[in-house]
């Protein structure tokens, strides 16, 4: 359960994180203007989910469980803040391009969710092997949507133009409103799944309709909800715990 | 830098209608498309959106300007707001319960799920990196959350009314709404040529 394959495996296609799980919706619409850029982010993240995560499974055993959540945190933004500075010195197409997106990876629920939902509870390699195959998932969904919405907005696909001379892009897709419609699409096609499969009896209950399930935010009282097991209603007050680190 | 009335104005006028937070920035999704089933908790939402990121900038603009840079550690800003808003937001849920009964009753429940929205830390970011004063920048806080009400209760107004549409069966629920947000997304471009000029 816990090899490193089995792990990749989990994080690229059975639980993907944007296309089952309907996690880190934010960045997903926001920086997936291009094929490019959709990847940029996506590594970004797993570099940062694959440390943090095996930086926190390392420290399971040392952190206490009331402060365990700013605990994390306040790891999850360091690597971040490191990340940051390599992509500035190193990469700065990519660092113009993601602009404030690459510090808001701190409040990705997914880096959090998978934190609590399996680094702390897991050893050292399988965590590091879990952020890495969660992030792959997470950049391969980027990547598509983001050429998905290049093709058709631009014409292109990472930056090289194949589309016939007399195509004439709609450039709305490049544009914010392409973001929710190619989103709507999505998650049209995964209701689509979810219907059929339990019409042929299986247990879909795996893929979430993203955040519509009456989730309000994006951390542990929302999205992140299946990952903390509890069945916080909205509107009802978190654990005192929780609530200090949202 | 100090700002004029005009440039508080362009301030809010930009961060509310033209870059709009969710519309155009994709910042507080998760909010904006689960808490807008009913136009009442909508603007309930919005309003504690307001309370809490207009505080938040302004305490974020504090720490920055006072500790973080006459220290040279400006690099620990993703860390140190994070922090501070997480603190902040339990901060004002505890005062509001003790001090402001009325309050706390009206907004309260949402508070707690205000805490992981991007979009609080997306506007001290923001304000950092467009070089904001602590007065615009708390301007800038306060448009941008009036942005986020705006939007979060036309969607909910726009819900309500589709609550009896024939929706297709795979396009029910999420994928509808997204239809939704998009078109308002167009509607909202239209706002762009208002800064020209």
């Amino acid at each position: 359960m816990n090899s490193a394959g089995e792990r990749l495996y989990n994080g690229i296609i059975k639980e993907n994180p944007t296309l089952v799980l309907m996690l880190g919706m934010c960045p997903t619409l926001a920086v997936t203007t291009s094929a490019i850029n959709g990847l940029g982010m996506g590594l970004t993240t797993m570099v940062v989910l694959a440390l943090s995560n095996a930086i926190i499974s390392l420290l399971r055993n040392i952190i206490p469980d009331k402060v365990r959540i700013p605990a994390f945190i306040v790891i999850i933004a360091s690597f971040v803040t490191v990340v940051q500075m390599i992509l500035q010195a190193y990469l700065p197409f990519l660092y113009d391009a993601l602009g404030i997106y690459i510090p808001l990876i701190v409040v990705n629920c997914i880096i959090l969710g998978r934190a609590e939902a399996y680094a702390s509870k897991n050893p050292v390699i399988a965590s590091l092997f879990d952020g890495i195959g969660m992030g792959l998932g997470f950049s391969a969904a980027l990547t598509v949507i983001g050429a998905v919405r290049e093709i058709l907005g631009a014409g292109e696909i990472f930056g090289i133009h194949f589309m016939p001379a007399s195509y004439v892009p709609f450039s709305i897709f490049i544009m914010a409103p392409g973001a929710f419609f190619v989103l709507a699409c999505l998650t049209a096609i995964q209701n689509k799944v979810k219907i059929n499969g339990e019409k042929k009896g299986k247990d879909m209950s795996r893929i979430q309709s993203g955040c519509n399930s009456d989730c309000a935010s994006c951390g542990e009282s929302g999205c992140g909800r299946r990952f903390y097991g509890a069945g916080k209603e909205d509107g009802q007050e978190p654990k005192k715990q929780e609530g200090e680190v949202k | 830098m100090t700002s004029t009335i005009r440039d508080l104005l362009i301030i809010l006028i930009g961060s509310s209608l033209v870059s709009n937070v969710v519309l155009s920035q994709f910042l507080g999704l998760c909010p904006f498309l689960g808490v807008s089933r009913k136009v009442e908790t909508a603007a309930g939402m919005g309003a504690a959106v307001v309370f809490v990121i207009t505080l938040a900038s302004a305490v974020a603009g504090v720490i920055y300007r006072f500790v973080l840079v006459p220290l040279d550690i400006t690099y620990l800003q993703t860390i140190v707001f994070i922090l501070v808003i997480a603190a902040l937001v339990q901060f004002v849920e505890m005062v509001l319960k003790k001090y402001m009964q009325g309050l706390y009753v009206a907004l309260g429940v949402y508070l707690p799920l205000i805490t992981t929205n991007c979009a609080v830390l997306g506007v001290a970011l923001t304000n950092v990196q467009k070089n904001y004063g602590i007065l615009a920048g708390i301007v800038n806080g306060f448009a941008t959350a009036v942005g986020f009400l705006i939007s979060i209760v036309i969607l909910a107004g726009i819900r309500e009314k589709m609550e009896h549409n024939d929706v297709p069966q795979s396009f029910q629920g999420m994928p509808i709404v997204l239809v939704t947000a998009g078109l308002m997304a167009i509607a909202f471009c239209g706002f762009a040529g208002l800064l020209r000029g």
